[in-house]
């Protein structure tokens, strides 16, 4: 067996693992089930409230909202970094601001943004969009510093004009540092959406937990729990496995 | 008329403490010369380079190619080979070398003869499919070398593309630089620190001051156009590279903030 395939089975029974033990713990009595249910009902509540449709409207509304934040994210998040990357000495004095952005916790912003937009989607939308746009700005700046100067000249050699060089080699060269910035964008964004729909929404899979919480309805909030928690990890998987498969095409760790 | 000619030509790089880098240079290249520079490091070696490719625009004077002037663009004919890998790392050996024929629009069926053609001329055949990253440094080069050669160059400027291989790879390139020469018929000017290597490959080789750098000799080597590396076995081999050392020693020494008469 490869070291890979080593670590990948070590990883999956530490998982199973943790997931059996919390069964037996719930199954047997040591933890209350008003606290906690064994994992296998979590599931069955998840797998119930899909078949019914009970959760579709929440699914909807939080996906899309997480869609919006997250393309306006990238779109702004590219065009902010690639106008920083040509004008250093804005970027000189962006650079702190950029740096201690995330100490900021931009949820407090919560109500002016609600005064500003109005109680809907736009407030969940510029918080998800607000956590989101650093990390794509970040890694395009990441991207275009480490193209190499020589790449840059090949394209000079080559007589390619300006549009060419950038969509033909400094994008291309780029990619690994913005797909990690897209990467990131995604998991702030969605994040973000969630945890606003917690404050105040009358939707959305954030909503329906924070709902069923004050409701007491156990199977519902960890139905949705694990609903989010499993969407947030094959996302992930998947945006990771192709990170990797771009990397190692290009010789990076 | 020379394939290539610089006349006057400085570089000034502008700033509060601007650096005078290159010239005045005066230099003709014939066609079909294989002429090398080698100079101290920092004496402007890649800067001369840069100029005569359209890289950079000189600060004062005139460059010709083929007799018409150079200002800041790449004309054609012209192909560039750097010392750092400059091999596109996501695209595999194949696409590489296509890159430019792609980009110029070539028909697809030439495209495919002359990229056939240079990845069998480098030693590449087993490798079109490869990308760079799982290749050795050796053989980015000669991807590189191979994406220059594809594109049918009548000038072939090459700074210091084997400075990061080891020495017996470097033999070995010079021996496939030197066929590059003779079946293309090309003009080749080589960039170097190694005077070894500019002895064994070149008609003739420049040496340069310290910066700003200006040619302090001319070295004609008297090889036949039919050579390979066992020309480092050649009496008169010893011969043009201590000519070489001498006119470079004490320039060598001022590089590195020592008078010649210290050492």
């Amino acid at each position: 067996m490869s070291r890979a395939a080593k670590i990948l089975w070590t990883r999956a029974a530490v998982v199973v693992g943790a997931v059996l033990s919390l069964e037996i713990v719930c199954r047997a009595g040591l933890i209350n089930p008003l606290t906690l249910i064994p994992p296998s009902e979590m599931a069955a509540a998840m797998l119930q409230m899909l078949a019914s449709g009970e959760i579709n409207g929440d699914i909807a509304h939080t996906f899309l909202t997480v869609a919006m934040a997250f393309i306006a994210a990238v779109l702004v998040g590219f065009v902010v970094g690639a106008a920083l990357h040509e004008l250093p000495r804005m970027r000189r004095a962006v650079d702190p601001l950029l740096a201690s952005y995330y100490a900021i916790p931009i949820f407090v912003f919560y109500p002016l943004l609600v005064a500003v937009f109005g109680l809907n989607a736009l407030p969940l939308i510029a918080i998800g969009f607000l956590a989101a746009v650093p990390a794509m700005l970040i890694g395009t700046l990441l991207g275009l510093d480490r193209v190499p100067r020589v790449l840059r000249k090949a394209a000079k050699v080559h007589r390619l004009n300006r549009i060419e060089t950038v969509t033909r080699v400094v994008l291309p060269a780029a990619l690994p540092d913005l797909f990690g910035g897209i990467k990131l964008a995604l998991a702030y964004s969605f994040i973000g959406v969630i945890a606003g729909e917690f404050i105040l929404s009358s939707g959305g899979l954030g909503y329906g937990i924070a709902y069923a919480y004050e409701s007491f309805e156990n199977r519902a909030m960890y139905g949705r729990m694990l609903f989010v928690l499993l969407v947030a990890i094959i996302t992930n998987g998947i945006l990771y496995a192709w990170e990797a498969r771009l990397n190692r095409r290009r010789g990076r760790a | 008329m020379s394939h290539a000619s610089l006349q006057g030509v400085t570089r000034v790089y502008p700033g509060a403490r601007s650096v005078h880098a290159l010239g005045p240079i005066d230099l003709q290249i014939a066609r079909g010369e294989f002429f090398s520079v080698v100079g101290p490091s920092g004496c402007g070696k890649s800067t001369l380079l840069d100029v005569l490719a359209g890289l950079n625009a000189p600060t004062e004077g005139r460059i010709t190619f083929e007799g018409k002037p150079v200002s800041g663009q790449v004309p054609d004919g012209i192909g560039v080979v750097f010392q750092e890998d400059a091999s596109f790392p996501w695209l595999t050996v194949h696409d590489n070398v296509a890159f430019g024929l792609r980009r110029a629009g070539v028909a697809t069926a030439e495209i495919a003869r002359r990229v056939d053609y240079a990845i069998g001329f480098m030693g590449l055949r087993d490798f079109a499919q490869s990308y760079p990253a799982q290749l050795s440094g050796g053989m980015r080069q000669r991807v590189c070398i191979a994406r220059t050669l594809v594109l049918q160059p009548r000038l072939i400027l090459l700074d210091e593309p084997f400075g990061a291989l080891d020495q017996q790879t470097r033999l070995l390139m010079g021996d496939e630089v030197l066929r590059l020469w003779r079946e293309t018929g090309a003009t080749v000017l080589l960039i170097t620190h190694a005077l070894d290597e500019a002895a064994m490959l070149s008609d003739r080789v420049g040496v340069m001051s310290a910066r700003p750098g200006c040619f302090i000799d001319m070295v004609e080597t008297g090889w036949p156009r039919e050579r390979d590396s066992r020309i480092v076995s050649d009496t008169a081999f010893g011969a043009v590279t201590a000519r070489l050392w001498s006119s470079l020693r004490s320039e060598s020494l001022k590089a590195i903030g020592r008078a010649p008469a210290e050492a």
